[in-house]
C-alpha cells in the first residue's frame, strides 16, 4: 500500500518519450482533462454548499432574535443578539448539560481505555484455554443491535440502583465501547514486536508491570485513534442515555438539546435553543479542525482494518 | 514468560469481561428468553406463552409497515451513500487539471473538500436531526423560504408532515451525514493506487469512466463492501432510531410512514409497557441486521486484488 512513493519516480523517466510516441492523443486528452475538473470542481462546490449551509445557518439564526427567526430566515441579524447564548447557557441549563457529560464522558473514555487495552493485551499475547472463545464474544458485540439488548438492560440497571444515575451511564458506556476496543486493540498488539517485553520480563518485572511500563507506552498511536473514536461516539451517544438515564439533573448535552427543542417549542425561545444548539455544536467541529489528521484517522481506522 | 501467567490473564480479563458480560452480554440473552413471555415490565411476574408474541407479530400491521421502512433504509441508504462518496472521491483524485508529467491527479483544494465533507461526521445525530428539524419547518424553515425567495412560493411543501415525504426527508438526513466520512475514507484508498496503473490505461485509449469501473472499484472492493456493511448496520440501528424520533411528529408519524424497527422496539418498552413484546420486534431486528451482514458477505465477495 504504501509503494506509492516509488513508482513516480519510473513513470516521470518513462512518460516524455512515450508521450512524443503518440502525439495525436495529448490535445485531446488535454481538453478532456479541462472539462472534466469544471465538472468535478461544480459537483466538490455544491455538496460543500449543501453540508456547510446548514450549520452557517445555525450559527447566523443562534444570534437573531425571534421574530427574525420568524419573518426572514435567510437573512443576517441586524444586531448580533449574545443574549441568546447567554441565556441559553444559564437559564436553559447547557452549562448542566454540558458539565454531566464531560464528567461521563470523561470516565468512561478512562475506563474503556484501560480496561479495553488490559483485555485485548490478554488476548493477543496469551494462549489460554478459551482465548478464541472470549476475543469472539468481544467482537460479536459489534454487529448486535443495541436496541434489543436496552429493554433487560433498563431492568438489570433498575435493580442494580444504576438506573438514572451518572456511574450507571458510565458503566454502560464502557460495557458498549468494549466490543471495537478490544477487537482494534488486539491487532494492534499484535503488531507490536515481543522482544522488548520478554527482554522487561526476564529484568525481573512483573507481567502487570511489563505492560503498564513497556507496552501501553509502545502501543501509543493505536490508543490515540481509538481514544478519538470512542471520544467521539460517548460524546454524541444519544440512544444509550434516552432510554437510561431519564431524571432531569442528570440530562446530558444531546438529550438536554432534544428535551429543551420540545420546552422551548412550547415556550417561543427558539432564538435560545439554536444558541444552544451551537453551543454543543462549536467544541467537537473546532477539536475536528485543530486535530483533523487524528480525528480521521481514529474513525477511519476501524473501517479500513 | 510462564511464571504467574493465569494469575495475570485472570487478573487482566476479570473487569472488562463482568462489565461487558452484566451490560452487554447478559441483557442481549435475556432479551431472547423474554420474546417468549407475557412480561409487561411493569411488574417483575411474568409467565412463558411459548409462540405466542411472534403469532401476534406476523399480524401486526406496524410491525410490518416498521419493518418495509428499515428493510428500504437498508437497501437504499448503502446504495445512495457509497455512490455518491465514490463518485466524490473519484472526482477529488482524478478529476484535477493535466499537470506535467502526470496523467491524473487531484482537483486544487481537495483537502479542504475533505475537512468540510467530514462535519457532519463529528457531530451528534441527535444535533443534525434537530437541526433539520428546523430547516425542514413548513412555515419558517430553512428549505421552504429558501424556495420562496427564489420565486418558488407555490412550492411549499409539509416535508415531515407529508406521509409520502417524510420518510425520503429522513432519508436526506441521514444520506447528508454519511457521506462525508465515506468520501474521506475511500479518498485515502484511491490515493494509495499506484498512477502508473492509470498512466497506462489512460495511453492505451480508455476513458476516465473506464479507468473508475477497471481500475479503482475492483482494487478499492474491501474497503466498499466492509462500508456497506457499516451504511447497512447504521440504517438498521441508533442512527435512524434518533432521526426518526426526534425529527417526526408522534414519533413514527405522520400515520406510521416514518417508522422504523428500532423505534417501534422503544415504543413498546418504554411507552406501552410491553416489553416482552418489544424484546419480540429486536429478535425480528437481529434476524435482519443478520441477513443483511450475510448477504453483504456474501455478494461482496470477489477475489482479493493486491497491489
Amino acid at each position: 500500500m504504501k509503494t506509492t512513493d516509488t513508482p513516480p519516480a519510473d513513470t516521470t523517466g518513462e512518460r516524455p518519450p512515450v508521450a512524443k510516441t503518440a502525439p495525436p492523443a495529448a490535445p485531446r486528452e488535454k481538453t478532456t482533462g479541462r472539462t472534466l475538473n469544471v465538472f468535478s470542481h461544480g459537483f466538490l462546490i455544491l455538496w460543500a454548499f449543501m453540508v456547510a449551509m446548514p450549520l452557517l445557518w445555525a450559527v447566523m439564526t443562534s444570534f437573531k432574535t425571534d421574530k427574525e427567526i420568524f419573518s426572514s430566515p435567510w437573512s443576517l441579524p441586524e444586531t448580533l443578539h449574545f443574549d441568546n447564548w447567554s441565556r441559553a447557557w444559564t437559564s436553559a441549563n447547557m452549562s448542566d448539560y454540558f458539565l454531566n457529560t464531560i464528567i461521563v464522558v470523561g470516565f468512561s473514555l478512562l475506563g474503556t481505555m484501560l480496561l479495553g487495552s488490559m483485555a485485548a493485551y490478554v488476548l493477543a499475547r496469551f494462549e489460554f484455554p478459551g482465548n478464541r472463545f472470549i476475543y469472539f464474544l468481544f467482537i460479536g458485540g459489534m454487529s448486535f443491535p443495541i436496541i434489543l439488548a436496552l429493554v433487560p438492560l433498563f431492568y438489570v440497571m433498575q435493580n442494580l440502583s444504576l438506573l438514572n444515575t451518572l456511574p450507571g451511564l458510565i458503566l454502560v458506556y464502557i460495557g458498549y465501547s468494549l466490543p471495537f476496543t478490544v477487537f482494534f486493540m488486539t491487532s494492534f498488539f499484535r503488531t507490536l514486536p515481543t522482544s522488548v517485553a520478554e527482554a522487561a520480563f526476564v529484568d525481573g518485572a512483573s507481567h502487570t508491570r511489563t505492560f503498564f511500563q513497556v507496552m501501553l507506552p509502545m502501543a501509543k498511536p493505536g490508543l490515540i485513534s481509538i481514544t478519538i473514536f470512542n471520544f467521539l461516539g460517548q460524546w454524541n451517544q444519544y440512544l444509550l442515555p434516552t432510554v437510561l438515564n431519564t431524571e432531569p439533573e442528570n440530562k446530558v448535552l444531546t438529550q438536554g438539546l432534544v428535551q429543551l427543542a420540545v420546552s422551548q417549542g412550547y415556550k417561543g425561545d427558539w432564538s435560545g435553543l439554536f444558541a444552544g444548539l451551537v453551543m454543543a455544536m462549536l467544541p467537537v467541529l473546532a477539536a475536528y479542525i485543530v486535530f483533523q489528521r487524528q480525528v480521521v484517522q481514529g474513525l477511519t481506522a476501524g473501517a479500513l482494518k | 514468560m510462564q511464571h504467574g501467567k493465569y494469575r495475570f490473564i485472570v487478573g487482566f480479563l476479570t473487569a472488562p469481561l463482568a462489565i461487558y458480560g452484566l451490560f452487554v452480554i447478559w441483557p442481549f440473552i435475556q432479551s431472547i428468553y423474554y420474546s417468549f413471555t407475557d412480561w409487561s415490565g411493569l411488574s417483575p411476574e411474568f409467565k412463558m406463552v411459548g409462540f405466542k408474541n411472534y403469532t401476534r407479530l406476523w399480524d401486526d400491521e406496524v410491525f410490518w409497515k416498521s419493518l418495509q421502512h428499515s428493510v428500504m433504509l437498508v437497501v437504499l441508504l448503502p446504495l445512495v451513500t457509497l455512490t455518491m462518496a465514490l463518485f466524490f472521491a473519484f472526482m477529488l483524485n482524478v478529476g484535477g487539471r493535466r499537470r506535467k508529467n502526470a496523467a491524473i491527479a487531484g482537483v486544487r483544494g481537495s483537502a479542504f473538500y475533505k475537512v468540510v465533507y467530514f462535519f457532519p461526521q463529528v457531530l451528534s445525530i441527535a444535533i443534525v436531526a434537530l437541526l433539520f428539524q428546523f430547516a425542514y419547518n413548513p412555515n419558517s424553515g430553512a428549505i421552504n423560504s429558501f424556495l420562496k425567495a427564489i420565486g418558488l412560493d407555490s412550492v411549499q411543501p409539509d416535508w415531515l408532515g407529508d406521509p409520502d415525504l417524510a420518510l425520503w426527508c429522513i432519508f436526506a438526513v441521514l444520506v447528508w451525514c454519511t457521506v462525508g466520512f465515506f468520501v474521506v475514507l475511500f479518498s485515502a484508498g484511491m490515493a494509495s493506487i499506484p498512477k502508473d496503473y492509470y498512466e497506462a490505461a489512460l495511453l492505451d485509449g480508455a476513458s476516465r469512466i473506464t479507468t473508475f469501473f477497471k481500475i479503482t472499484l475492483p482494487l478499492l472492493w474491501d474497503t466498499v463492501q466492509s462500508g456497506w456493511a457499516y451504511v447497512g448496520i447504521l440504517a438498521l440501528g441508533a442512527e435512524s432510531f434518533a432521526v426518526v424520533q426526534i425529527m417526526t411528529v408522534g414519533p413514527g408519524g405522520p400515520d406510521y410512514s416514518t417508522t422504523v424497527l428500532p423505534l417501534y422496539v422503544y415504543q413498546k418498552a418504554f411507552r406501552d409497557g410491553q416489553a416482552a413484546y418489544a424484546t419480540t420486534i429486536g429478535v425480528a431486528l437481529l434476524f435482519v441486521t443478520l441477513l443483511f451482514v450475510a448477504v453483504v458477505m456474501k455478494l461482496g465477495r470477489r477475489e482479493r486484488l493486491e497491489y
